[in-house]
């Protein structure tokens, strides 16, 4: 079966999925994104690498805060920026999704930056476009499947306190089965050569089989955190917080939060990471979201640079 | 490698002409910037043998060039490093060779990004000619016609030293 | 119309006759199969059908296929359908009740007979909804349903959560000697699922349906048949667990049969590839150690029959991200190439392959039916498939009759031409 991902000569030709990318490819992407964190330094913060380009955000499913890091980063390269947020509940039948690609392709569209409620949606896309070799389809986001950005520059974050991630142990801890950066992180993780990957979580919130994705499972989240460098904190939506996964928000923090107790039995010098926004209280201690081992921030900042890297190299393949 | 790799110029003797016609100019506040990767070997040495205060800066054109359509982004782009105020500076830009001009024209609009140059000036080891802008090196080691479709490049030996070649396929970008 | 079917390799499965032979059709009856001496005196054919380096077969029948109408017309009619059946031999059909509305009235059963009987193609034969809407509350009313045609009743895919309802149900079916034709599957464990819960959906991010959701539904039904003497159908089993538990009640001497569809019996859940609608299917696919299972008791005659599932979907449908797209493949054109290819891949004597696909389902439709389909013998009516077994089809949406071109096989390269249909000793399609 075809990489959808990849074109004829092997090169990124949409970012839909960490998992299938080559590890060389995760690192480009990377080091590229390297040249970019240093732009915030300067007077004028933009290059003019996709001058004249349109990327649009469709954005199936509302997220202000991940379009506004990818029209940022869309901006800094000199693209012009359409935002498109569709409201799928409004239409009925099926024709809207490949309707609004075909329409938006015939506006010579140069990128979509797709977020859908659906697994998969952007592999449906990026087949679509097939016909229209200049047009990138970059994932940002599918149902639980994939948030592939997300999942980058959370490996640029390790990367940059890190440095290497051949001797690593990295702890994932929530909500793994609705997890779409879960998924990218853990992918990420293990084509990085990470010996030691860990999911900490009860077992209503991790999927059939996880340990197939080259995962060691914990419920005992004291156990879990053992001597890990890295921590990995999952959001967990509102709407699983009471039924059949959970019984409430409290037990699941005494349970699975990260308390600075808990933190303590990680590395000294081990780091939190959170993809935002953050429930504290119910997945994080503010003590921990705001403490010393916090990168929430940084990732942030990184996150801009890691989309510039995405979409410079996608634009020139 | 092609035959005429034999009458190449020394690029030590190169060096040191280009070094003397600097030295007179330079202050040791002026910025010096290299253009990666041969143009910010030759900028480190002249950095040091010129005894410059401010600290080396260099440049990665990769964002700023105009064939980024045809070739898409280099594989190995590096950050660049302006790391001294350029607002109002003499900045010396080094390059290793001049030919079309289209890489100091990229890296004239990087270094306005950082702010705006009270002069720049351009120091080449060598002039190749076969300009397609308008751009001239006020200083140069020497001039050396190459044919348009050979690639002349400069290497960096492991005590430090330059030399010249000339490849008869254009560099691979990607 | 008097046909002489010359020199084909006649595979009869109820009598195990894999010969060449001769087949005299006449009156829309098969009158004799020999040589060529075994005519009848007064045999004189209007029509010749050479079948050198043919198999001559009963016609196919097929356990499940869903004509769309009434209601679906934009998916598929039943004249595309009809022509989709015989295009793949089948002569005989079941068709689910989950129409709009669904075949819970006696007038919906009797107009739908009526339409298919003047179309003059294959034999229809409606399952008649167990319960008014297929809403798993109010029992249908089953004895005028059986009057207007109905074959058996069924609860097609809709959710049957209230087992007192479906425990009176086959109570009440049982009385009356109907049999009833369930899908076993856990409409709680099942919610919002759209593919096996296992590793591939865990890594695409698919909902998953647990093979426990088939599980503990087949033990439902079993004990209430135990419990009931109902004969019951179980339709298109999934897990290799399911087809223990059918091989346990058979044992027992459960009045039990079970079919598994010609997707089950080939895809996995690996098949799903980078989410490819095509394979949406219900039930969903399982792993590959399940298909394994499926083959196997599909082989040793734990499950009696392979049927189509055949649910042509319009194209809209399926151009959706794969847990919005309508699950469902076309199939009619693709039992007999499929039942080919499981049985080479097993090593099947080609009576026992079609057993599967003929003789066997047709004793799950029953006696009821009047005529007895699936059969290949003198005295019994000319439903007859003939085809090339050794040509190789690439299947494509061109190629397919249905209106549905919704299959996962777009691009293989099955065994099996249909050259010639028989419906009631016409020619109703030639290829």
């Amino acid at each position: 079966m075809n990489n959808p991902q990849l074109n004829a000569r092997g090169e990124l030709q949409h970012l839909l999925s960490v998992e299938g990318l080559p590890r060389e490819t995760l690192l480009h992407i990377l080091a590229t994104a390297d040249s970019f964190v240093g732009l915030t330094d300067r007077d004028v913060k933009k290059v003019p690498l996709l001058r004249g380009k349109s990327v649009f955000n469709l954005f199936f499913e509302n997220s202000t805060r991940t379009r506004t890091t990818f029209e940022i980063a869309a901006k800094r390269l000199s693209a012009d920026v359409i935002n498109l947020n569709i409201n799928t509940s409004s239409t009925s039948k099926g024709e809207s999704l490949l309707d609004t690609v075909d329409n938006l392709s015939a506006m010579h569209a140069d990128m979509f930056i797709v977020r859908h409620a659906s697994s998969g949606a952007p592999y449906q896309i990026a087949r679509h476009v097939t016909p229209h070799p200049h047009l990138h389809v970059v994932n940002a986001g599918d149902g639980r499947h994939a948030h592939p950005t997300q999942g980058l520059l959370d490996l640029y974050t390790i990367r940059h306190y890190k440095k290497e991630f051949s001797q690593l142990s990295v702890a994932v801890i929530g909500d793994v089965l609705h997890s779409r950066v879960a998924r990218s992180l853990i992918h990420g993780l293990t084509t990085l050569g990470v010996p030691d990957v860990r999911v900490i979580g009860p077992k209503t919130l991790l999927p059939a089989g996880v340990e197939q994705l080259g995962v060691k499972v914990f419920h005992d989240m004291n156990k879990g955190m053992a001597g890990v460098d890295v921590v990995a904190m999952l959001r967990l939506q509102n709407e699983r917080m009471n039924g059949p996964l959970l019984p409430s928000a409290q037990e699941f923090f005494k349970s699975y939060g990260l308390t600075p107790e808990k933190l303590a039995l990680a590395k000294p010098d081990a780091i939190v990471m959170h993809p935002g926004p953050m429930n504290r209280g119910v997945e994080i201690d503010s003590a921990v979201a705001d403490g010393p081992s916090s990168v929430i921030l940084p990732q942030v900042t990184f996150g801009i640079a890691v989309r510039m890297a995405v979409m410079s190299i996608l634009a020139g393949n | 490698m092609i035959a005429h790799m034999t009458t190449l110029p020394d690029a030590e003797k190169l060096y040191a002409e280009l070094l003397r016609q600097v030295r007179p100019q330079v202050t040791p506040d002026t910025g010096v910037i290299g253009i990666m990767t041969g143009g910010a070997w030759l900028a480190e040495r002249l950095h040091r043998e010129l005894g410059i205060q401010q600290p080396l800066g260099v440049l990665d054109i990769s964002f700023y060039r105009d064939d980024f359509d045809q070739t898409g982004l280099s594989r190995n782009v590096k950050p660049s490093q302006v790391p001294f105020d350029v607002q109002g500076r003499h900045v010396l830009l080094v390059d290793d060779v001049l030919h079309t001009g289209r890489t100091v024209r990229a890296a004239m609009n990087e270094l306005f990004d950082y702010g705006r140059p009270g002069k720049i000036e351009l120091a080449v080891l060598v002039d190749r000619g076969g300009r397609e802008l308008p751009i001239a090196a006020q200083y140069r080691g020497g001039e050396f016609a190459v044919p348009n479709e050979h690639v002349l490049v400069l290497d960096r030996g492991d005590t430090g030293n330059f030399t010249l070649t000339l490849s008869d396929r254009h560099r691979e970008r990607k | 119309m008097k046909i002489h079917i010359k020199n084909g390799r006649v595979v009869d499965p109820r009598s195990g006759t894999d010969a060449i032979q001769d087949v005299y059709v006449a009156a829309g009856r098969v009158v004799a199969v020999g040589t060529a001496g075994a005519a009848p005196a007064d045999f004189k054919a209007q029509r010749t059908i050479d079948a050198t380096g043919l198999v001559v077969a009963p016609g196919l029948v097929d356990l499940s296929a869903r004509l769309r109408e009434p209601g679906f017309e934009y998916k598929a009619t039943l004249e595309t359908e009809m022509h989709a059946a015989v295009a793949g031999g089948v002569t005989s059909l079941v068709c689910p009740p989950d129409t709009d509305p669904p075949l819970d009235e006696p007038g919906l059963v009797e107009m739908l007979k009526y339409r298919a009987r003047s179309l003059n193609l294959a034999h229809v034969h409606p399952l008649g909804a167990m319960t008014v809407q297929l809403a798993g509350k109010r029992l249908t009313e089953m004895v005028l349903l059986q009057e207007a045609g109905c074959v058996a009743f069924s609860q097609a895919d809709a959710l049957m959560a209230d087992t007192q309802v479906l425990w009176r149900a086959l109570q009440y079916a049982s009385t009356f000697g109907f049999a009833v034709w369930l899908r076993p599957q856990d409409g709680f464990l099942a919610k919002d699922g759209v593919a096996h819960d296992g590793q591939v959906a865990t890594r695409l991010g698919l909902a998953g349906i647990p093979a426990s959701a088939e599980i503990i539904a087949l033990t439902t039904i079993l004990q209430l048949v135990r419990d009931t003497g109902a004969r019951v159908h179980l339709q298109r089993l999934s897990t290799a667990r399911g087809v223990e538990l059918v091989r346990l009640a058979k044992a027992e001497g459960l009045p039990v049969s079970c079919d598994v569809s010609a997707h089950h019996a080939h895809l996995s859940e690996m098949d799903i590839g980078y989410f490819d609608p095509h394979c949406h299917l219900v039930p969903p696919l399982r792993s590959d150690r399940d298909r394994a299972a499926l083959r196997q008791g599909l082989a040793d005659g734990t499950i009696d029959a392979l049927c189509s599932d055949h649910a042509p979907v319009d194209e809209d449908a399926k151009q959706l991200p794969f847990s919005e797209s309508e699950p469902g493949a076309t199939g009619l054109e693709l039992l007999l190439p499929l039942a080919l290819k499981w049985g080479t891949e097993m090593k099947l004597p080609l009576a026992r392959v079609l057993a599967t696909v003929t003789n066997n389902p047709a004793r799950i439709i029953g006696n009821g039916v009047g005529t007895q389909a699936g059969v290949l013998a003198a005295g019994e009516t000319a439903d007859l498939c003939i085809f090339d077994a050794n040509t190789m089809q690439r299947i494509s949406a061109g190629t397919l009759k249905s209106q549905g071109k919704n299959t996962p096989f777009l691009g293989y390269e099955l065994p099996g031409k249909v050259r010639y249909t028989l419906v009631g000793g016409l020619v109703v399609y030639e290829g």
